[in-house]
């Protein structure tokens, strides 16, 4: 497994106080907080964020990390010497279980051992099962004719010896026609079981898209970029357009341009109303690498008064 | 109801779309006291319908809302009225950029 240095995570010195820590630790969990960040691995930094923090928030167990960290660099292969935190107590609370379950296994090879089951856990007094989260990325194609996706889950659980593990769970889900990215999926009764009598908690899915090599979502939108000719652009075509349900035929009007937009009403994703798919248009030009296709090109140089710069106020 | 993989299929919902949830349904799915989303509503986070919590009755996407809040609130050590804040202004980039997108701008 690999040497962690939380104190490169924190953006921090070896030396600092508690006092920067924390000012640190709160820059930089605005910054990637997977809620308000829009940068691209918000979450995993987040993660690493929390563990780092953990450690080094907690006096006792960044002592015991200190104690390791002189002799290794972030990223290294590390195995921890076998009686590494003999002398250290560890008395401060353990992370609730959703949190502990995305620490790595660094964190878990230090520290796991001292996880208690049940916490951070309360029942909650009726007697129903807690609820589950996870998020699962589906196919565009899955959502538009309805689909049954395996899908697997990794969850938490604790060991006969107190440590956190993670254990695959495979589900078989049916992806509802005309979910939407952000949208969740419950399963009841598929969360923890009920405390006695009490009913099973439930499982929320929280629905996100694979990116999809033509199309670009927006709620029940899609945009797809659809190359045509110059003649095609400029003549006026019908032409053959991918949409999730099939090919269609579409009429370029005479004259379009670079960046036109049209509208395939009710081809984007299913619902009341479905969504539209919007083509925009994208001039691609023939390669100009036969001595055909460079005589055409110089006819229309020399027979076409075209000045592509004209607004631009410069003369050709 | 089982597939060709020998695997139970589950009975699904859109929460967002096909689902009411009670102040207990709230509270369960978020894990935490009825307190707690009490609060979220005097803070105008959520808008139930009906008068008082017993009765209330909550759209779906109130979940997403009351755990964003809550997730706010815990890992960024801020108050109710700053997490309240936040969301709102998150819901404004989001039009904004909805609008950006609708007339042909990257974002």
């Amino acid at each position: 497994m690999e040497f962690k240095d939380y104190y490169k995570i924190m953006d921090v010195a070896r030396d600092a106080t508690q006092d920067e820590i924390k000012r640190s630790y709160r820059k930089l969990a605005r910054k990637y907080h997977p809620d308000v960040s829009k940068e691209a691995n918000a979450e995993a930094r987040f993660k690493e964020l929390g563990e780092a923090y953990e450690v080094l928030k907690d006096a006792e167990k960044r002592a015991a990390y200190d104690q390791l960290g002189a002799s290794h660099k972030g990223g290294q292969e590390f195995r921890p010497p076998p009686d590494w935190n003999t002398g250290f107590e560890f008395s401060g609370g353990s992370p609730s279980g959703e949190d502990a379950a995305g620490y790595s296994d660094f964190f878990s090879s230090l520290f796991g051992q001292h996880f208690q089951e049940g916490g951070a856990r309360r029942a909650s007094p009726h007697g129903k099962g807690e609820d589950h989260h996870a998020k699962v990325l589906i196919d565009l194609e899955d959502t538009f004719q309805g689909a049954t996706r395996s899908i697997t889950l990794r969850v938490p659980s604790v060991d006969a010896q107190g440590r956190v593990v993670t254990k695959d769970r495979i589900l078989n889900v049916a992806i509802p026609k005309g979910i939407r990215a952000g949208q969740h999926i419950r399963l009841s009764g598929q969360g923890s079981p009920g405390i006695g009598e009490g009913k099973a908690g439930d499982l929320y899915l929280e629905v996100a898209f694979r990116p999809h090599p033509l199309y670009r979502v927006d709620g029940r939108d899609l945009y797809l970029e659809l190359p045509v000719s110059p003649w095609e652009a400029a003549l006026g075509a019908t032409v053959k357009v991918p949409t999730l349900g099939g090919i269609v035929e579409l009429k370029i009007p005479e004259g379009s341009v670079a960046g036109r937009k049209m509208r395939l009403k009710g081809r984007g994703i299913a619902g009341n109303p479905p969504g539209d798919c919007y083509v925009i248009l994208s001039i691609a030009l023939p390669p100009a690498d036969t001595k055909v296709a460079k005589d055409l090109y110089r006819k229309m140089e020399q027979e076409i008064d075209f000045n592509p710069r004209a607004k631009l106020g410069v003369p050709k | 109801m089982t597939t060709e993989n020998g695997l139970p299929q589950y009975s699904i919902c859109i929460l967002e779309e096909q689902t009411q949830l009670t102040l207990a349904d709230l509270c369960g799915a978020c894990s935490v006291q009825d307190q707690q989303i009490i609060e979220l509503v005097e803070a105008g986070v959520l808008e139930p319908q009906g008068r008082e919590p017993a009765r209330w009755i909550f759209v779906g996407a109130s979940l997403h809302r009351a755990r964003k809040a809550l997730r706010l609130q815990r890992d960024l050590d801020i108050g109710l009225a700053g997490a309240a804040l936040a969301l709102e202004l998150m819901d404004e980039i989001e039009s904004l950029r909805t609008r950006l997108r609708a007339v042909g701008g990257e974002y």
